[in-house]
């Protein structure tokens, strides 16, 4: 790369960042000797989806709660909104909206209550009893938070988030314990808010809801970005079909990879194998006898196209579900 | 589940400006109260057993009485003393101590409700349970024994107000440092001690010289003191029991500070 070239990628890098909803440089955060986040680097841009996705202690719930002003990073730098969340935290707060991953609700307060003390601390809040109605809590407006399903709980958390009409997002494992409706009513509540231009920036370990709401989708392990992409490209180099099997852990996958049809074969984790191909039945043919002459046990068969999942589970090596 | 009720309309500019402090404020102290008054647990360590000490003791003969005086006048500054520690101490201290277990501080801590604020309207909220609790206890006593005021009314707000500050910063430092299982056990384990060692129902000399010795420099026996000395006819100004109260609470206030965590 030429001087000149280098150049006018810093100054655009820089104008990019200005407009950026969200700039995370070079951040990174220890805990005693345990590097939990390390040198990551990524922008949310205005009206985007941005979705983090990692297995259990990659760092997710660290970044976010060090972007809503919670924990100071050790290095790097950190803009929301323009705004540094630590030093400028009181012009901050009341632009973003926060869900974290445990409700902290009052659990004496009821649904509505709980919502008309958040409202209190804004001029112009959202209508309790319309934004209860839409995420599906009319019924248990009147109930106390303590007797709540962890669904609802969830579901409120979400209202709290949303009730000073946000710019910017933050919802960290929405989904996680809501039943399949509640979960589409979520999604559903997202798109609206993207519709709307609001900027959200959520985690997940659920990759179809990465996959379905993201605009862009950054991949994160032991602190690190290791993709960060549209779901599409990130998929698209994985068009190849495959095929998932679990059977016992260690088998040769150079056995595997000299059957014929498999081009490529990999145990992702213990007991867990793809195996890529052009010609799927002749690939189960092929292995189905390979494993019967051999008489090693069959547990689970999938065939399926490559998918986010695929990808994830070769970047981490490890499963997605916390 | 719902039907399209739209978040936000493009026509309307979204508007997220924060409420003044004083609105975020009174609106805390509104919720604070709202939820003391549903801690059916706090109504009963704040208001009813004070009012039951006082009733209780002051009807047994058991009571020292100087002449002319009743039980009550000996027992109220006492039981004053106990309702403070009840309502700073017991009631705030396992009430906040389960705000940061359920999380409630931390996600109050990314709302524009700042922690200032939120010390404010816990504050205020202490202050009107405390004046429900005079009323209530002064009432019975005037009612029901024949009290009448006596002593120096700025010396007891005084005193009263060093013991309000004392004994919330102790539960805020036990709420702030320790699990809230602990709390729960270590506030009331505390408010028993202080009960039978403050000197407010039991006088203190009737005490083992050595346990009479160490109760002497407790806060319990400093804020019971500093009534007793003020809520009485003639009496001295209570400089040992205040200056004593006064180092309690800085100590204690700056333990609280150093050591709170609000997740």
């Amino acid at each position: 790369m030429s001087a000149q070239t280098q150049t006018t990628t810093t100054v655009a890098q820089t104008a990019q960042n200005e407009r950026a909803t969200i700039v995370v440089e070079n951040f990174s955060k220890s805990y005693g000797t345990h590097r939990v986040v390390d040198a990551l680097t990524f922008q949310v841009q205005p009206g985007e989806v941005f979705a983090l996705l990692g297995p259990n202690g990659a760092g997710k719930t660290t970044t976010v709660e060090t972007l809503e002003g919670y924990r100071a990073p050790d290095t790097g730098t950190i803009r929301v909104l323009g705004l540094d969340p630590i030093k400028q935290a009181e012009a901050l707060k009341p632009r973003i909206g926060v869900m974290l991953q445990q409700d902290g609700l009052y659990p004496a307060l009821t649904a509505r209550e709980v919502l008309r003390l958040f409202a209190g601390y804004y001029t112009q809040p959202q209508d309790v009893d319309a934004l209860l109605e839409r995420v599906g809590l009319t019924d248990a407006a009147k109930t106390r938070c303590r007797r709540l399903s962890g669904g609802q709980k969830r579901r409120l958390a979400l209202a709290v988030a949303l009730i000073g009409n946000p710019e910017l997002v933050f919802l960290d494992e929405p989904t996680a314990g809501m039943d399949p409706q509640a979960r589409q009513t979520t999604w559903e509540i997202v798109r609206e808010l993207k519709r709307n231009g609001v900027t959200i920036l959520l985690t997940t370990h659920l990759m179809d809801e990465a996959e379905r709401l993201a605009d862009r989708v950054a991949i994160i392990d032991h602190g690190q970005l290791i993709a960060l992409d549209t779901p599409a490209n990130l998929t698209s180099g994985q068009n190849a079909n495959v095929v998932r099997f679990v059977a016992p852990e260690g088998l040769d996958c150079r056995q595997l990879t000299a059957l014929p049809s498999v081009q490529k074969a990999e145990e992702v984790r213990a007991g867990s194998y793809v195996l890529e191909t052009d010609d799927i039945p002749a690939l189960l043919v092929e292995l189905t006898t390979w494993l019967r002459d051999q008489a090693i046990p069959l547990s689970e068969l999938r065939v399926g196209h490559g998918s986010l999942e695929d990808l994830f589970l070769r970047l981490t090596g490890s499963e997605v579900r916390d | 589940m719902a039907t399209q009720t739209s978040l936000t309309t493009e026509s309307t500019p979204r508007q997220n400006t924060p409420a003044s402090a004083g609105r975020q404020i009174l609106k805390q102290t509104q919720f604070e109260l709202l939820l003391t008054s549903r801690r059916g647990e706090n109504v009963l360590v704040t208001l009813i057993i004070p009012v039951m000490l006082l009733i209780f003791f002051a009807s047994l003969n058991i009571i020292p009485v100087k002449q002319g005086g009743s039980a009550a006048t000996f027992l109220l500054p006492g039981i004053l003393a106990i309702a403070i520690m009840a309502a700073g101490m017991v009631n705030l201290g396992i009430a906040t101590a389960y705000e940061r277990y359920y999380g409630v501080l931390k996600r109050l801590g990314s709302s524009p409700l700042s922690r200032s604020r939120l010390i404010i309207a816990k504050i205020i909220s202490i202050l009107v349970l405390e004046v429900v609790q005079v009323a209530l206890l002064i009432g019975v006593a005037i009612a029901f024994y024949g009290w009448r005021p006596v002593g120096s009314l700025p010396l007891a707000l005084l005193a009263l107000a060093l013991g309000t500050v004392t004994f919330s910063a102790l539960g805020l430092a036990m709420a702030g440092a320790l699990r809230a299982e602990m709390t729960l056990a270590g506030a009331n384990a505390l408010f028993l001690v202080f009960i039978l060692l403050g000197g407010g129902i039991l006088p203190l000399e009737h005490l083992p010289a050595p346990i009479a010795a160490v109760a002497q420099l407790l806060p319990a026996s400093a804020l019971t003191q500093a009534l007793q000395q003020t809520m009485t006819a003639g009496g001295t100004l209570p400089v040992y029991p205040l200056v004593l109260l006064a180092v309690w609470a800085v100590v204690i206030l700056l333990v609280a500070m150093r050591t709170f965590k609000w997740e």
